[in-house]
């Protein structure tokens, strides 16, 4: 990364430069005055940069070259799974025929579109075990509310107004609660265990009759599989709750386990985590939905319906929850997933939740005599550390988060789960050689000899990157958002 | 058979195996209970090679109609406009679009300053004084701002024009539903909201008036007229808006909106069956802290070197939980540095020459389908789209112009039955007048 000023687009605006190349105005000009009625024709230009084509280009080549990316370098950011975007699936939805359609051309013009969209719910529900899958969902927690509104309007429906709790692990991933107050429910937290579970004694004591449902991801956050999935499950249904499961951590059993084989209701999946992304710097992403048979009334609107060879979309669903996004998902990020799932088939699919977590497994056991290893037990495709012990010695998890920036790796997540002090969350992801695990280990064990030999190269890393550490209390104190000439 | 993407060989499998003290990999997942581990193999379909699989993939694509192929008037929310060709070559650097949220400031200043200079365009345009790093697009934009407004003024019912984007509504009604929040649909009067009707409608309980600018129709509804009876009632004056149409419109902000959303799809993002697109968000600085998405801030590293970071995060949802002002959690950043380049390549000159292009060309459509005998529904003032009575079938003329390498505009009927044999027809700046004379001399042979 260089390390020299650099300039907002702004600032290398010069008046009289363009970048653009439009199309003659070939038809007869008229008096744009007689066309746009009195004070509605803008008098002060927006400020827009004006730059040539090859000063954008560097630019923002510039500007790429001061950010990572996982085809920069490894990025084992927990719960987050930055596995390898595979360049196939770029090249693909760039087709002409799936980046250059209009989603309300007529039915009999797109069939390929609908082809597609088709097969690729046929393949999510096999793989979650699910009976129908909705692709429209933009995002993740865009999926967990979808998934919830369906719960509500099933509830509704069975006239059980008093449903309006939803349980919550305190593990959880933040957007569970979000979406479920976005969803118009009460949140209620379940307490983890020692083992780092869900508690079943405190899961029968917050379920009951106003029980809508619990969110769970299985693995947990820890990375640890819920083993009483099964009792947690008949707790929740016995009280007529649903059971939802958030797919933020499918990677982890891919072809080994399914939610709606442990009783899961609705779940949703992070198209662009387990299904080959890409994350696009924070998007855009895909979070389908799938649910079991008695949700499927409730789906939202329109429906994709397959009749002989025949594609069409069914608008006609009365007690469906409604329009959840103008048109029908992010289609470009789907066709992505697709065929990364036709790419790897099911035995593909098998061997990257197992080499996900032998890298996992492998990686937590090379680091545990040099951090605390909270919960002591095989995990799943990631694991938590707590670096509590070289907290004693002035030295935070967010040190050395930092100061893994100076080997070149993005850190892994950190401070959450929040149940764990001092937690440092490792995703390796299967795409990762063992070259690769091997040299973050080695850097990890190097900082954690620096905190007690020379804890002050941690505490004030890092040493190489573009800028150092950001004063985040200034940006939130006096908001600069955009950006203003200096007079 | 082996795998591309998984480096791992044999023997780093046993070696990583014997480090973790197992015998196989099964035992690491000897936590599942049996009763609910998968045994079968999954039924899906098999692994391609790279080859055959391109194939068949090109093969469905090659399915579907493209408008690089035929010639489009559909419009109705997803634009068909020039995309210059850096903009693809910009978001496929990978350092781009392999990169995570911007977390690690240290290591995501590319990303952080493109998202920063994003705000400052979305600002720009609109006149606004604050904008997110994007939502997932206008509709859901839209949805968003209809609940801040609820919230921040503790009322529970907006208002929503009925020549909103029908989608759009259907969404705002959905997310509703969840916060209890009432929406009412204003009439329409010739086209536009009626904005007699809208006054009436103004009562202590409306949290928000939501227009749409240009319409749903094409239509330049009347802000200024709109704005003093909204904020003499107290509620929020939300305004989604085509971001194009403010490179040469008087932009919402100046007409006193407190919210400003809509889609900038219209900026180098290609249409993609529907997604993904990039809403964009925009507020006033009275709403700057309730404002839902990721923000981006300037700020100075311990050196004194300017730099960004992501702020105000106490809004959302990682920090706040069930607290948090949205549970939006990803944003569209790509499609935002999409819309930042080909925002970039236009430039101050270019935005205004392409969007007053869209109003000339849109206009002589308009005046050819007048001569031709056709009426013009809700004639007036309008940006790059208007409603032509085509008197029959509209799927019908779709077909038939079809055959003659066209897409039509979109047919109404689909809306509403009221709109029978109406076809919103959209023209942008790539359309040339040979397209344009064509295009109504087949809506003419057909109809005749």
């Amino acid at each position: 990364m260089s390390k020299e000023h650099m300039p907002l687009i702004f600032e290398r605006s010069k008046e009289g430069r363009t970048g653009y190349s439009l199309p003659d105005l070939d038809v007869p000009a008229a008096d744009l005055s007689d066309l746009v009625p009195d004070g509605y024709i803008r008098t002060e230009e927006p400020a827009l940069p004006e730059v040539s084509e090859p000063e954008i280009m560097r630019h923002y080549t510039e500007l790429s070259r001061r950010n990572h990316g996982v085809d920069t370098g490894f990025y084992p950011l927990g719960s987050c799974t930055m596995k390898y975007n595979p360049k196939i699936n770029e090249d693909i939805a760039r087709l002409p025929g799936f980046s250059h359609v209009h989603p309300l051309q007529d039915e009999s013009t797109v069939q390929g579109c609908l082809a597609l969209m088709h097969d690729l719910q046929e393949q999510l529900k096999e793989i979650t075990g699910m009976d129908a899958v909705t692709l429209q969902p933009a995002a993740g927690a865009h999926g967990e509310w979808t998934g919830l509104m369906m719960i509500r309007a099933f509830h509704e429906a069975n006239g059980d107004h008093h449903k309006n709790k939803v349980i919550i692990p305190d593990s959880a991933h933040g957007t569970n609660p979000a979406s479920a107050s976005v969803a118009g429910f009460e949140t209620i937290t379940v307490k983890s265990n020692e083992h780092g579970l869900v508690d079943i004694e405190d899961l029968k004591r917050v379920a009951g009759p106003d029980t809508a449902a619990l969110m769970l991801t299985n693995p947990n956050t820890l990375g640890l599989f819920e083993e009483e999935i099964i009792e947690m499950a008949e707790i929740i249904h016995s009280v007529g709750g649903k059971l939802y499961y958030d797919g933020a951590n499918l990677n982890a059993i891919m072809g080994k386990a399914r939610p709606g084989d442990m009783g899961f209701d609705v779940v949703h999946l992070n198209l662009h985590k387990t299904f080959s992304g890409p994350h696009g710097g924070g998007g855009p992403g895909s979070g389908p939905v799938g649910v079991k048979k008695d949700l499927i009334p409730y789906l939202p609107k329109p429906v994709l319906v397959k009749t002989d060879e025949r594609y069409s979309f069914d608008y006609d669903r009365p007690l469906t929850i409604g329009r959840i996004k103008p048109f029908y998902g992010n289609f470009g990020i789907n066709v992505r997933a697709y065929t990364y799932i036709r790419t790897m088939g099911p035995d593909g699919l098998k061997e990257v939740t197992e080499n996900a977590v032998i890298n996992a497994n492998y990686m937590m056991r090379a680091l545990a005599p040099y951090f605390d290893l909270p919960y002591d037990r095989h995990c799943k495709h990631e694991f938590v550390i707590s670096t509590r012990k070289q907290k004693k010695l002035g030295v935070r998890a967010l040190d050395i988060a930092k100061r893994l920036l100076d080997f070149g790796f993005h850190p892994p997540t950190i401070y959450f789960p929040l149940n764990v002090e001092e937690c440092m969350m490792i995703e390796p992801t299967e795409t990762e050689s063992k070259e690769t695990l091997d040299a973050f280990i080695e850097a990890m064990i190097q900082i954690a000899k620096e905190a007690e030999e020379n804890p002050e190269i941690v505490q004030e890393a890092p040493h190489t990157t573009v800028v150092k550490r950001l004063d985040e209390t200034q940006a939130a104190r006096k908001p600069v958002l955009r950006y203003i000439p200096e007079e | 058979m082996a795998f591309r993407y998984l480096p791992m060989t044999e023997r780093d499998k046993q070696e990583m195996l014997k480090k973790i003290g197992v015998n196989s990999v099964d035992e690491l997942f000897s936590d599942i209970p049996e009763s609910v581990r998968f045994k079968g193999r999954l039924n899906i379909k098999e692994a391609k090679s790279e080859t055959a699989l391109y194939q068949e993939l090109a093969g469905l694509a090659a399915k579907n109609a493209n408008v690089r192929e035929y010639i489009s008037f559909l419009g109705a929310g997803v634009y068909d406009h020039y995309i210059p060709s850096i903009v693809d070559h910009v978001i496929s650097r990978s350092e781009f679009y392999t990169a995570y949220t911007p977390y690690q400031p240290e290591i995501s200043q590319g990303e952080l300053q493109a998202m920063f200079e994003y705000q400052t365009m979305i600002c720009e345009l609109t006149d606004m004084d604050v904008a997110n790093s994007s939502m997932y697009d206008g509709g859901t934009a839209l949805a968003e701002a209809a609940m801040l407004a609820a919230a921040q003024t503790k009322r529970n019912t907006v208002l929503i024009s009925e020549a909103v984007h029908p989608e759009y509504k259907d969404v705002v009604k959905t997310y509703a539903k969840g916060q209890k929040i009432d929406v009412i649909e204003i009439p329409l009067s010739n086209g536009v909201t009626d904005i007699q009707k809208l006054k009436e409608m103004l009562t202590d309980d409306i949290g928000a008036v939501i227009v749409q600018y240009p319409n749903f129709f094409g239509r330049i509804e009347d802000l200024k007229e709109m704005e003093p009876a909204i904020h003499g009632n107290k509620s929020l004056f939300v305004v989604s808006s085509n971001p194009l149409a403010l490179g040469i419109l008087t932009p919402p902000g100046t007409f006193g909106a407190d919210i400003v959303t809509g889609d900038a799809q219209v900026f180098g993002i290609p249409q993609s069956f529907g997604g993904p697109h990039c809403g964009y968000f925009a507020v006033t600085k009275k709403l700057m802290r309730k404002i839902p998405g990721r923000l981006v801030g300037q700020t100075t590293d311990e050196a004194g070197k300017r730099g960004f970071v992501l702020t105000l995060q106490a809004r959302e949802q990682h920090i706040r939980r069930e607290k948090a002002t949205s549970n939006i959690c990803s944003n569209q950043a790509l499609s935002a540095l999409a819309a930042s380049v080909a925002m970039t390549a236009l430039g101050k000159k270019g935005i205004r020459e392409m969007a007053a292009m869209n109003i000339q060309k849109a206009n002589y459509a308009k005046q050819l389908f007048k001569q031709a005998g056709f009426e013009i529904v809700f004639d007036g003032p309008s940006f790059n789209e208007f409603v032509v009575n085509v008197g029959k079938s509209v799927k019908e003329l779709s077909d038939y112009l079809f055959e003659k390498g066209m897409i039509a505009g979109y047919d109404l009927s689909k809306v509403d039955s009221k709109y029978d044999g109406y076809m919103l027809v959209c023209v942008t700046e790539i359309r040339t007048k040979e397209e344009i004379e064509k295009f109504v001399k087949e809506v003419g042979a057909y109809c005749e």
